[in-house]
């Protein structure tokens, strides 16, 4: 929506927005050559918390590298652990007990809604809206709290191991995650009410910052990103893996291309989640929440091996080189986030500031998983 | 030697009067803060004397003990005396406010315009601050606040002429008795003046909302988008004095629509008019301003002026013309 | 299937070899390398049928080729070994007609490779593209020698290969070219060495 007419003249200017600025959320600095309030060039300068992740895997054992894939993306730490246990599964050969499956996928689950409660909150943040943020935080409280419980941890957790999980999960945070469940489907309603039926909200993202689907897949945006652009692309259905194909629930998918469509794709896979973590703790069967057996030193055969996972901003995908031994040649980490971000030049191109920065709210970024 | 009395009246006023802004700026933080406590499940400022009450206090020391810093490259004067020109005339518009029908320093007879004149100044110190910053952020907030107020500005002011011709007065103790009895008798229910004066009252209150940048309007303060806009350079008292400008202009909003839509001081039904039924409805209005803060996003810029040039100033010209075509036939 | 349709279309532009895969065990299902100036050809080919782009990211293979020529010579040793002691069986069992010509043949071999020049190991250039609709997993491959590590630059292709390539460069010294801006991405801006390749130290 375009209200006023841009100028013709050559006259910008610079404006750095960060590396320390309220909407960016982290430090990333957004390079913005401006015409007044309209956006000619953004160009997003990355790097400020890079920590090579990479050259670390390549210096510990396989099971070593474990809690650094927690410290990725800490939003959904869980995700990009279950991609590097995956991925290293797939490459050795390990089976998975069937239990531990169930659990991963209930933690997971768990992981996602917090993730986007969180992204949720500081969006309508980003927006100037505050108080949201309060509300979501308590709910994601309670998150933690169970998550803590069979972890250890609450936000960079390493709770999955090759061929199982660490800790086995109890009565009492079974009880817990179906009683959140039921609180926050009731506490589902009052959100849209409040945040997504409102005028303000409604203005302010409908039909802002449009990414088309040739967009997306010219940048390879996945994730809640690509889904808002009527992409139905969700490697949980696409690409089963782990217990994902047991259960039933669809994959949000909108086709505004708009801020609004992505908010709402985010709000329905908070549905969609506890949908599944239901189901899963309906069907979570008896046994060792560890396969037995599994060898201490992992020694993948030698060959590359990919390995792709949906965390809660897109596809996370490992790339494994082994050369037999208990190390990693090489090991890629493929984070969604970076994809969806290099989009954000040729999207925004144009835009005005307050709705560039709806724009890239929508693109539920986090920082040290762009940079690793 | 003995003291004129007059003298002595305008002391205690002028006392007052800066004792009353300066007391509701810091407690108006206090509100505001624990309002929004309250709003978002928390439980706000506590920890500094009872309910906190004692938090402002701090908060003043913090800013008063704080470096004033003059950064690199700003304009040093303009910088210094734009603080000072936010909040001297927010207080100055206090000397016509009349709290009941006694307590008043000055009681003019255009009184409305003098606190209309006092109100552009703000403006200019806003512009003037974020020019003299030498911030890009700053800068962007200074066209946004001047255009913003221009915006606001009209709808406003016709709205208030619509009001100055149903009661013929500018002066405010005079519009005022002419609300007495009841509050079928106040403006914002004179439906046999104009059938549109609740629209008026409502008018009036988001162009309030907007002259004083208060959210969903605070385009010059977006933190999301301009990280302070206005106020990005000003450290400590600086920025203090800017926060005090502020809450003092919501007052006088909350004042000025008390007085003329809502009877000022007299009681809703008629009885025991006075000085706390005008601290009441303020403080109502204030809270609801608060409210509104806390509970709505940020506009957009131009949704903002769509809002002001496409809606509000049709309607409030639409009002003007109906109300003397009334005037007349009535 | 549409994959054997891509096959054909990569099969096209002469890669090096394609390879389907289990993608059970590997985690994709065309494996295809091509020289690195066929890099381009491949990715209109994928952008024509819709594929998006995951990753391009780099391995060094420092070391693969000396190891290689270890591997190579331990066999051919032990090839030439097992030759010379069939030959001396041979002859042992024909009698006296026995050559000594078989045995001295790996020694002028080994001798000469002395002064050559040292082997260039490669850096390989992995670009990974996948499908919305189906899955279809593509990894293309090239490899450069590592003392002139060159490629054609994708990103006029996939706009998004753009950070990819930028990201490699910063990590392996790979140059694209053509790339509009190769300036470190995630490094300071200054960095001017390369992190992951496998002789860097700090």
């Amino acid at each position: 929506m375009s209200a006023f007419a841009q100028s013709q003249t050559n006259e910008t200017f610079v404006l750095n927005l960060g590396p320390q600025h309220p909407a960016t959320h982290g430090v990333l600095r957004v390079k913005l050559v401006m015409d007044g309030e309209y956006v000619v060039e953004a160009e997003p300068v990355l790097g400020y918390i890079h920590r090579m992740h990479e050259k670390m895997g390549e210096n510990r054992t396989w099971a070593q590298f474990l809690p650094n894939t927690g410290r990725m993306d800490y939003l959904h730490a869980l995700a990009f652990n279950h991609g590097y246990v995956t991925a290293v599964e797939r490459a050795a050969g390990i089976e998975v007990a069937e239990r531990a499956e169930y659990i991963r996928v209930i933690t997971n689950e768990l992981n996602r809604i917090s993730s986007h409660l969180l992204w949720f909150g500081a969006f309508v943040l980003d927006l100037g809206g505050f108080s949201p943020l309060l509300y979501a935080f308590d709910d994601r409280e309670h998150i933690l709290d169970l998550l803590e419980s069979v972890t250890g941890s609450r936000l960079t957790y390493c709770y999955y191991r090759f061929g199982g999980v660490y800790n086995d999960i109890d009565d009492g945070f079974l009880a817990g995650t179906t009683a959140f469940i039921k609180r926050l489907r009731d506490r589902m309603p009052m959100y849209h009410n409040l945040v997504t039926k409102n005028i303000i909200m409604m203005k302010r993202l409908e039909g802002i910052g449009p990414v088309s689907a040739e967009m997306c897949r010219k940048y390879g945006a996945t994730g809640p990103v690509a889904r808002g652009s009527g992409i139905d692309f969700d490697l949980r259905k696409h690409e089963p893996y782990s217990v994902y194909s047991e259960f039933d629930f669809e994959v949000p998918v909108y086709t505004e291309c708009d801020s609004m469509a992505r908010y709402m794709v985010r709000m329905d896979e908070i549905e969609q989640s506890m949908r599944i973590i239901e189901q899963a703790v309906a069907k979570l069967p008896d046994g060792p929440f560890m396969t037995p057996k599994v060898s201490k030193i992992v020694k993948p055969p030698k060959g590359d091996y990919y390995n792709a996972v949906e965390t809660a901003r897109g596809s996370f995908g490992i790339r494994l080189v082994s050369d037999g031994t208990n190390t990693p040649y090489r090991l890629k980490l493929r984070s969604p986030t970076f994809s969806n971000l290099s989009l954000f030049g040729e999207a925004s191109r144009g835009m005005l500031l307050p709705d560039a920065l709806a724009l890239m709210g929508s693109l539920d970024l986090v920082i040290p998983e762009i940079d690793r | 030697m003995s003291l004129d009395p007059e003298v002595v009246r305008v002391l205690a006023f002028l006392v007052g009067v800066i004792a009353f802004a300066a007391l509701n700026a810091a407690y108006l933080v206090w509100l505001e803060r624990k309002e929004a406590g309250h709003i978002q499940r928390r439980i706000g400022p506590k920890e500094v004397g009872p309910f906190g009450l004692l938090q402002p206090l701090a908060d003043g020391a913090k800013l008063m003990t704080k470096q004033l810093i003059v950064p690199d490259g700003v304009d040093p004067v303009l910088f210094k005396i734009a603080p000072i020109m936010v909040m001297v005339p927010a207080i100055m518009s206090f000397v016509t406010i009349p709290f009941s029908d006694t307590l008043v320093a000055r009681n003019i007879d255009i009184g409305l315009l003098v606190i209309f004149a006092f109100a552009s100044v703000n403006v200019l110190g806003l512009l003037l601050g974020a020019w003299g910053s030498r911030n890009k952020y700053a800068i962007i907030s200074a066209a946004r606040v001047v255009s913003q107020n221009v915006a606001y500005e009209i709808p406003m002011l016709v709205t208030v002429v619509t009001l100055v011709m149903i009661t013929g007065t500018m002066n405010l103790h005079e519009i005022v008795m002419s609300q007495q009895g009841g509050f079928w008798n106040w403006n914002i229910l004179r439906l046999n003046a104009s059938p549109l004066m609740p629209i008026s009252f409502l008018i009036f209150f988001v162009c309030m909302l907007a002259e004083t940048n208060r959210a969903p309007f605070d385009m010059a303060e977006a933190e999301s988008e301009l990280i302070a806009g206005a106020f990005t350079e000003y450290p400590g008292m600086g920025f203090g004095v800017f926060f005090m400008g502020e809450y003092a202009n919501i007052v006088i909003g909350a004042c000025l629509a008390t007085i003329l839509f809502l009877g000022g001081w007299q009681c809703p039904f008629g009885l025991y008019p006075g000085v706390h039924w005008f601290l009441i409805k303020i403080y109502a209005i204030i809270f609801t301003v608060i409210w509104i803060r806390w509970t709505f996003p940020r506009t957009t810029f131009y949704s903002l002026l769509n809002l002001s040039w496409k809606i509000l100033i049709p309607i409030s010209f639409f009002n003007l013309i109906l109300t003397s075509a009334m005037l007349k036939v009535f | 299937m549409k994959l054997a349709a891509i096959k054909q279309a990569l099969a096209a532009i002469s890669p090096l070899a394609i390879e389907q895969t289990e993608y059970a065990g590997k985690g994709f299902v065309l494996d295809v390398k091509v020289a690195a100036d066929q890099v381009v050809e491949a990715a209109i080919v994928l952008d024509k049928e819709d594929f998006f782009i995951e990753a391009v990211t780099g391995v060094d293979w420092l070391g693969e080729k000396e190891a290689l020529k270890k591997e190579a010579e331990k066999q051919a040793a032990a090839a030439a070994a097992a030759k010379a002691k069939a030959a001396a069986e041979a002859a042992e069992a024909a009698g006296e007609e026995a050559p000594a010509a078989p045995a001295p043949a790996p020694a002028p071999a080994s001798v000469p490779s002395e002064d050559v020049a040292p082997l260039i190991d490669d850096l390989e250039v992995v670009y990974d593209f996948n499908r919305y609709d189906q899955l279809c997993r593509v990894v293309i491959r090239t490899r450069v020698p590592r003392d002139n590590p060159e490629v054609p630059t994708i990103s006029k292709v996939y706009p998004g290969a753009n950070w990819h390539e930028r990201e490699t460069h910063d990590f392996f010294g790979i140059k694209f070219i053509g790339h509009p801006d190769l300036s470190p991405l995630l490094l300071p801006e200054d960095a001017d060495y390369h992190p992951l390749l496998k002789d860097f130290t700090v």
